[in-house]
């Protein structure tokens, strides 16, 4: 399998006032194609950073990363942006729907940066990604007339659109009730049996369990990195959960 | 991201936020507007006063007593009585560049006919005066130098006399009005020539031989004005060196004296009004450019608020490929689209405003295109100076901090 993120031996330091904060102390691991981790650990532990890291929205102290075979840390803000547009798709916790707009129109938002598509495409794909995530009747919806299930799925609609190299998750069941969490986990093995490639950040140990592969940092250090031999099927747990639990 | 994908954004952002977008367009509509307005009504009255004194013809010259009042020295009375019958009569012989010549003296009170009476003014004055000024007699007729020099009690009166004093549409001409006690035979009604830029009534007189103003109602000898009229536009220069001359010679002024008398060209003083009138439309347009200004300071502050309201929608934004450039342009066009939409509504309401002044108040009004194309263009510019901070601001916000803003 192609290796999609190779990190070598990555710092962030970040000063405050006269001290420095050391979020990341020298991390290296590879992630190949269609691989679904998840990345746990305490919180301080470092784990947006990596992710702002892998995501490009930051760059490194020291160390190399590359990504689908790009080397990001001599790039410049300009290019990151371009890269951020072509190869990742971001899922926050928060969502991040553009307010009173339409589920189709927050979709397709990255490819309003990508001058290759033009409308038509556009709107064709952003559909085709708002089926992908089972929102093919709500396109016309408003986010905020949206529950927050719905507004996470628009978000992965989102992060899907431009067909990333990774699609990278912070958090993203975060604030949604246990049922509705598994719903949007079973939406991510989909994506991931349909060959994605995902690094998923979570407080939850229990959703490591439905990933191919689970990292723990710890003070930014990787203090463990196992493939997960026994994959659960989310949606078999999602099936036997009360279907009336309320959260 | 192309433009039209931009505008569109634009236009979403705005049309979220409708009336506050309208309010931040209030002050960019209403100083353009203002602006239009001060500039029409400037360059109006400017162009009327323009148009008046070429029809009152250009080669107008006018001899006051008294030395040059612009310096702001107050004269002495003595000093205003330096023009004396002498000077006009030597004006007439001795002159070649000087084609007709009137005294004139004036003198202000009731007039009354019948029960009717009405504040006016009497003008004193010579027959050339009819040239001078292109006043013409409808009926009856002007009186003549024999009229003069006997002082005799005729008149001529203007047209708005005859509305106050002859109410029930007789004939003027032959009746008796009294000025002061004074009875003049009407013998003539004047041509009407309506309200001049400045809205003064130019039908509102009565002429009479100045002999007889100077003898019978003044009681005095000197003139309070003499005027004439060069034999041709471009000897004016000439007429008055002339004048200046014959009155030095007629005053017995040495050389190192100044003159007792002013000769001012209708020229000078057609010059001296539109440049006041210049004056007074930089002046207008200048209180209308601030009032732009501080719509414009309206838009810089809500393209503030707007970019810290929306600080997590442009950390989005980047997370997902918007370039600084991108963001820049989107916030310079939302802040071009208010400007240029409260410009044209402006330049629709400066017009509206204009015509309205000028149907209302009898303003002269003339808006000039350059005037409507540079408010606009000012507008527009102050889109993107009071626009570029903002955007700028948010263009260079980091894309991590932005989207995690609360
Ligand atoms: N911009 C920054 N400036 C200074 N210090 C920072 C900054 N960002 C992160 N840090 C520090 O880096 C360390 C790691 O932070 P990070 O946000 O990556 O933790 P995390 O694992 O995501 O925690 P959580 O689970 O609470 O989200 C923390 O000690 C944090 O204080
Ligand atoms: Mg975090």
């Amino acid at each position: 399998m192609k290796e999609i993120i190779k990190l070598e031996n990555i710092r962030r330091n970040f000063v405050v006032g006269d001290e420095v904060v050391h979020a990341l102390r020298g991390l290296s691991f590879t992630i190949k194609e269609g691989e679904f981790v998840t990345i746990m650990g305490s919180s301080g532990s470092g784990k947006s950073t990596l992710l702002n890291i892998l995501g490009c929205l930051d760059t490194p102290t020291s160390g190399e990363y590359y990504l689908d075979g790009v080397s990001v840390r001599t790039m410049g803000k300009n290019a990151r942006a371009t890269l951020r547009n072509r190869k990742i798709g971001f899922v926050f916790q928060n969502y991040n729907l553009l307010p009173k707009t339409t589920a189709i129109e927050n979709v397709e938002l990255p490819l309003m940066y990508n001058p290759a598509y033009n409308t038509v495409q556009r709107r064709k794909k952003s559909i085709d990604a708002l089926i992908a995530v089972g929102l093919g009747e709500r396109l016309n919806h408003k986010s905020n007339q949206m529950s927050g299930g719905q507004m996470q799925r628009v978000a992965i609609a989102r992060a899907l659109v431009n067909d990333p190299a990774v699609i990278l998750a912070d958090e993203a069941t975060g604030n949604l009730d246990t049922r509705t969490s598994f719903e949007i986990l079973v939406l991510f093995q989909k994506l991931h049996d349909e060959g994605r490639t995902i690094i998923f950040v979570t407080h939850n140990p229990e959703i490591a369990q439905y990933s191919s592969r689970n990292i723990t940092l710890r003070d930014g250090h990787i203090t463990s990195d196992i493939e997960n031999e026994k994959i659960l099927d989310a949606a078999e747990t999602l099936a036997k959960l009360p279907v009336n639990d309320d959260y | 991201m192309n433009i039209a994908n931009l505008f569109k954004i634009a236009v979403r952002a705005l049309t979220n936020n409708k009336l506050r977008c309208f309010l931040t367009m209030l002050g960019i509509i209403i100083g353009v507007a203002s602006v239009i307005t001060m500039l029409a009504i400037g360059q109006g009255s400017k162009k009327s006063i323009q148009a008046e004194i070429s029809e009152m013809g250009s080669n107008m010259i006018m001899i006051h007593p008294g030395g040059d009042m612009r310096g702001g020295v107050r004269q002495s009375a003595d000093d205003m009585e330096t023009l004396k019958l002498k000077d006009y009569e030597s004006i007439i012989n001795e002159t070649r560049y000087v084609a007709a010549v009137s005294a004139s003296v004036n003198s202000s009170g009731q007039v009354i006919y019948g029960s009717n009476n009405a504040p006016t003014t009497v003008y004193g004055i010579s027959p050339d005066y009819m040239e001078i000024r292109r006043y013409k007699v409808q009926d009856g007729e002007m009186f003549t130098e024999q009229d003069v020099t006997t002082a005799a009690k005729v008149c001529v009166i203007g047209k708005t006399i005859v509305d106050n004093l002859f109410t029930n549409g007789e004939n003027p001409v032959g009746k008796i009005i009294r000025f002061q006690k004074l009875p003049f035979k009407v013998i003539g009604v004047l041509e009407s020539k309506g309200y001049n830029s400045m809205g003064m009534d130019q039908d509102d007189l009565i002429l009479a031989p100045y002999t007889t103003v100077q003898k019978r109602v003044l009681a005095i000898t000197h003139l309070q004005e003499i005027i004439c009229s060069a034999i041709k536009e471009e000897y004016t220069e000439q007429a008055m060196d002339e004048i200046t001359e014959i009155l030095r010679r007629n005053h017995k002024l040495k050389a190192d004296e100044e003159d007792d008398f002013t000769v001012r060209s209708q020229q000078e003083l057609s010059n001296m009004l539109t440049n006041t009138t210049d004056m007074l439309t930089v002046l207008l347009a200048a209180v209308a450019g601030i009032s732009l200004l501080v719509g414009g300071i309206g838009i810089m502050n809500i393209m503030y608020v707007s970019v810290t309201e929306r600080t997590r929608e442009i950390g989005l934004r980047m997370s997902i490929g918007a370039k600084g450039i991108d963001i820049l342009a989107q916030f310079l066009i939302e802040s071009i689209l208010i400007s240029v939409t409260g410009g044209l509504i402006g330049v629709l309401f400066g017009v509206g405003a204009s015509l309205l002044v000028n149907y209302v108040a009898h303003f002269p009004i003339y808006i000039q295109p350059w005037s409507v194309i540079l408010s606009f263009a000012v507008c527009t510019m102050t889109g993107v100076f009071f626009g570029w901070y903002p955007a700028k601001k948010a263009a260079d916000l980091d894309p991590i901090e932005a989207i995690r803003y609360e």
